[in-house]
């Protein structure tokens, strides 16, 4: 499978600040397990499916899904969702290569989909996911698990589990490092007044 | 990626594997509840036909739709009769509409080119077809469903041997291919009898055959093109009977084609003629499925040259 | 009429001299600075070239007809800017130029216009439509005396009605200007058929259709002991048929337009209609050798086949656009630039083939006689160090189908005289005063 390159994404730099990591790996794999059991535990019952929000939602959906399962006992779908072609600043820059979307197996409809993503931050990549998943069936509830959540909504948007709560500055930037995408698990705040969004 | 798009050597190898894998992704609507998405919403593309094409212009009509594209109809009759009215004069009337995209299909070659570099415009130009010239969606859609039976929907077609068979010498699909092909890392090659093969071909990046036979072995696709009755009455061969039976794809020549070999033809057909009924009603005929595959690949280039601000940028594309 | 006198110019490049015009003639030649200037209008022609006016053997003035391409009057103004005396106006009109009647009114034009001689050139065949032969008789004896025939345009494809013409004009020493072109080798041809033309999709025009007309044509006026002159000569083995038939003795002329000498069909690749033209760009090896053929004579003459469009007719796609490039005006600047300033062709050598040898083809008494007392002033004055950029604007013609526009080209003409009277000065049009004897 070739590489996609993140066009309009997050600037790979070394910041000149001093990164700090906030989250090492052991916290990552905590907060997943943590996040698993608060899964099972709130929607008791349901036909849960997690759809992981490209791109490094869908490493983390898949690890939940794992951990889920064990605490299920059961195989827990795992769907991928691109949201490019919902975002709401589209026209605002060059047309950006899409990435792949894949429905859980079994569907969405009737289901409970928990959307997983790795940062939450103003909260449009959210709204954009919602507009996509209505275009792939009728899930009953849809429910947000975030990696980070490191504040500054702009929409009425808020996750139902939270990895770990980061407030930050608007000139900070969240870096989200995962083994399957970037070879390694980190959370890193870094900060750089030119300020790169989520 | 280039703004306009009127020849398949507009674009670079990373821009068509590009075009590909965005038809690979947009693909998938086809199976949804809800086969569209906004993604062009507000913008107006018009297809601005000079010749009949019903099948081409459904495609395209099709692929904006899907984007929420509103799409103007526009069969403009300029005929040689009435010539001088036709191409800068329609133009101007669609920027007085604001057409964000014109896909013009047109009997003179080089009148897309024309119109993208003219001044007359500002929309974004897509070549649907010009004269003897090119034709690059349709290179991309057969691009597409290459990759898709013989490369597994990935990458490039590095390796790949395509033979096109019958009237290069008039045909803008086998223009485009021959580009398009070679950009992707395949290898083309045009069988025909010397008539229907164009003055200078030898140059073309393309290997030539006068016999097919001897080629079908040899490669992973044979692309048949149309041949016209009229060309009968030009001379370029004497008879409809001999042109097929030396280079008409029949099932004794089928039989001569790798297992895994698939039979391509960019429509309308001449059943009897370029090609017998029951080889393009066999299994390893993809004709029918090349029609679906043009609206994918006619969405990939809308949402690519339309959708953001402009064409996606990279180091690599022009 | 006003006396002229041209301090210091340099005829044919030679040394320089004063050259006075008066009554219509060249009064006097002398050495530079010591002519009579009183009562004379003094031009300074310090550093410039003066030649014998130039004799275009084809142009196209459109009237009647196509007058909103051009009209005899802006044609003649045209080419008096570009230092023509003299012009052959193409029978390709609407009514065709094939009887007296549609002649003399042309000829009638130009005089009234007064800027150039315009010499109406009268169709081969009826109508142009290669059936059978037009009034050449009339149209000889005609008040014009026409004595250049051609269908231009159109070939005179039928080899039996070639011969007919080529015998006939003897009768009053015409000669037939053959516009060379197979017309089953180029139906619907839209440019050099070449690698190119297949690789933009535009059908070809092989140069085999030119090169089998002029063959022939120069057999049969062997064969009937006739002159011929082949119109717009453009490939490389026109030439070589050309050169050969020569050596052979048979009366063959030739002739080549500025932009085969200068530009090639790869003007084509951006499909813009104003490098459309009969016979087509073609390729490089062609121009060499036009160019080397125009050098050493085997060409005689340069001949602009000025072919104006309105924009209606070139602001379409290519297939739709009408064939054909302006020219007059350019032309000079052209030569100079592929021929003089390569080392091809000296001064004499543009004053021969751009004056002497098209007025001898055409039987003009009183244009292409050589700079010297007594003869008919009908001159032009060159600045050859100015360059300009060619602008589309400025134009004496009605139309703006110039293949040159935005390129720099050398050389200017200062002025031009016809008859004595100046048409041009100082690079301007002079408005003449009446009919003109």
């Amino acid at each position: 499978m070739s590489e996609r390159p993140e066009i309009g994404g997050p600037v790979e730099s070394e910041a000149p600040f001093a990164a700090r990591t906030v989250m090492s790996a052991d916290d990552i794999r905590r907060a997943l397990s943590r996040i698993a059991h608060e899964i099972d535990e709130r929607t008791k019952g349901a036909d849960v499916v997690l759809v992981g929000i490209a791109t490094r939602g869908v490493p983390l959906a898949t690890r939940l899904a794992a951990k889920l399962g064990e605490v299920q006992g059961r195989t827990v779908p795992v769907g991928e969702l691109d949201i490019t072609l919902h975002r709401d600043d589209l026209r605002l820059k060059p047309a950006r290569p899409l990435l792949p979307t894949r429905l859980p197996e079994g569907g969405i409809d009737g289901t409970t989909v928990v959307l997983v993503d790795d940062v939450l931050f103003s909260g449009r990549t959210v709204r954009a996911a919602l507009d996509a998943l209505s275009e792939l069936g009728r899930p009953q509830v849809v429910q947000l698990a975030v990696l980070v959540d490191r504040g500054h909504r702009e929409l009425p948007i808020r996750a139902d589990y939270v990895g770990k709560n980061l407030p930050t500055s608007l000139r900070e930037s969240v870096r989200v490092r995962l083994a399957e995408v970037d070879g390694t698990d980190s959370v890193t705040l870094s900060g750089d007044p030119a300020g790169v969004g989520e | 990626m280039k703004r306009h798009l009127v020849s398949a050597g507009d674009l670079t190898h990373d821009d068509a594997v590009l075009v590909l894998d965005t038809a690979v992704q947009l693909a998938a609507i086809a199976d949804r509840p809800v086969k569209k998405l906004p993604t062009l919403r507000g913008r107006t593309v018009v297809n601005l036909f000079f010749e009949d094409s019903t099948r081409t212009r459904i495609s395209f009509e099709a692929a904006a739709k899907r984007l929420s594209a509103d799409v103007i109809n526009f069969a403009a009759k300029g005929s040689s009769v009435s010539k001088g009215e036709s191409l800068k004069d329609t133009a101007m009337t669609l920027e007085a509409m604001g057409a964000d995209a014109v896909v013009l299909r047109h009997h003179a070659s080089g009148a897309p080119y024309q119109l993208a570099n003219s001044g007359w415009i500002s929309s974004v130009v897509i070549n649907a077809g010009d004269g003897t010239h090119e034709h690059p969606t349709q290179a991309l859609l057969d691009a597409f469903t290459m990759r898709r039976h013989l490369k597994n929907d990935t990458g490039d077609l590095s390796g790949l041997r395509v033979a096109i068979v019958g009237d290069v010498l008039h045909s803008r699909v086998a223009r485009s291919n021959v580009l398009l092909l070679n950009t992707l890392g395949a290898t083309p090659v045009l069988v025909a009898p010397p008539t229907l093969l164009p003055v200078g071909v030898e140059s073309w990046p393309a290997e030539i055959s006068y016999d097919l036979d001897s080629v079908l072995p040899t490669v992973d696709v044979v692309m048949m093109l149309r041949v016209q009755q009229e060309r009968m009455q030009a001379a370029f061969f004497p008879s409809s009977a001999e042109y097929s039976r030396r280079y008409g794809l029949d099932r004794r020549r089928f039989e001569l084609l790798p297992d895994h070999a698939i039979v391509m033809h960019p429509g309308p057909m001449n059943r009897g003629v370029e090609i017998t009924a029951d080889v393009a009603d066999c299994d390893r005929s993809v004709i029918v499925e090349q029609v679906a595959n043009g609206v994918a690949a006619r969405m990939a280039v809308l949402y690519l040259l339309l959708g953001g601000s402009q064409p996606p940028t990279s180091e690599e594309s022009a | 009429m006003t006396t002229y006198v041209l301090q210091r110019v340099r005829p044919l490049g030679d040394a320089e001299v004063d050259v006075t015009i008066a009554g219509g003639q060249i009064a006097s030649i002398d050495a530079p600075g010591t002519a009579n200037t009183a009562g004379a209008t003094v031009i300074d022609g310090t550093d410039c070239i003066l030649l014998p006016g130039f004799v275009d053997l084809h142009t196209h003035l459109r009237e009647p007809g196509r007058e909103e391409a051009e009209t005899v009057r802006t044609g003649s103004m045209a080419a008096a800017l570009g230092g023509f005396t003299a012009v052959h106006a193409m029978a390709n009109t609407d009514p065709v130029a094939d009887t007296a009647g549609v002649v003399e009114q042309v000829w009638r034009l130009g005089r009234e216009a007064g800027y150039v001689d315009v010499v109406p050139v009268g169709a081969v065949t009826v109508g142009l439509k290669g059936e059978r032969l037009a009034e050449l008789g009339a149209m000889a004896d005609s008040a014009p005396r026409v004595r250049v025939f051609s269908d231009d345009g159109i070939c005179v494809s039928d080899a039996l009605l070639m011969r007919r013409a080529l015998e006939y004009v003897k009768a009053f020493d015409g000669v037939i200007s053959q516009h060379a072109q197979e017309p089953r080798l180029t139906e619907q041809a839209q440019m050099n058929e070449s690698e190119l033309s297949g690789v933009l999709g535009l059908k070809g025009w092989p140069a085999v259709a030119e090169e089998s007309i002029i063959s022939r044509d120069v057999l049969l006026a062997e064969h009937v002991g006739s002159r011929v002159h082949i119109a717009h000569v453009s490939t490389a083995g026109s030439v070589d048929i050309v050169r050969t038939a020569k050596a052979r003795g048979i009366q063959v002329t030739a002739e080549v337009t500025p932009h085969h000498l200068a530009l090639t069909e790869t003007e084509a690749v951006g499909y813009n209609p104003v490098f459309k033209v009969n016979p087509p760009l073609r390729g490089e090896l062609d121009r060499e050798a036009v160019r080397a053929a125009l050098a050493d004579g085997t060409i005689d003459c340069v001949a602009t086949d000025h072919a104006p469009h309105p924009s209606e007719a070139k602001e379409v796609e290519w297939q739709s656009a009408a064939f054909g490039m302006t020219g007059l005006e350019t032309a000079l600047s052209v030569v100079v630039d592929t021929m003089v300033n390569t080392g091809l062709l000296d001064w004499a050598g543009v004053a021969d083939r751009m004056s002497y040898a098209p007025a001898r083809i055409a039987r003009l008494a009183d244009h292409g006689r050589p700079i010297e007392v007594g003869e008919p002033a009908n001159l032009v004055l060159v600045d050859p160090r100015s360059t300009r950029v060619v602008e589309a604007t400025d134009t004496a013609s009605r139309s703006r189908n110039n293949p040159f526009v935005g390129r720099q080209l050398p050389a200017s003409v200062l002025a031009t005289f016809l008859r004595g009277r100046a048409t041009v000065l100082n690079g301007e049009l002079v408005a003449p005063r009446g009919d003109k004897a």
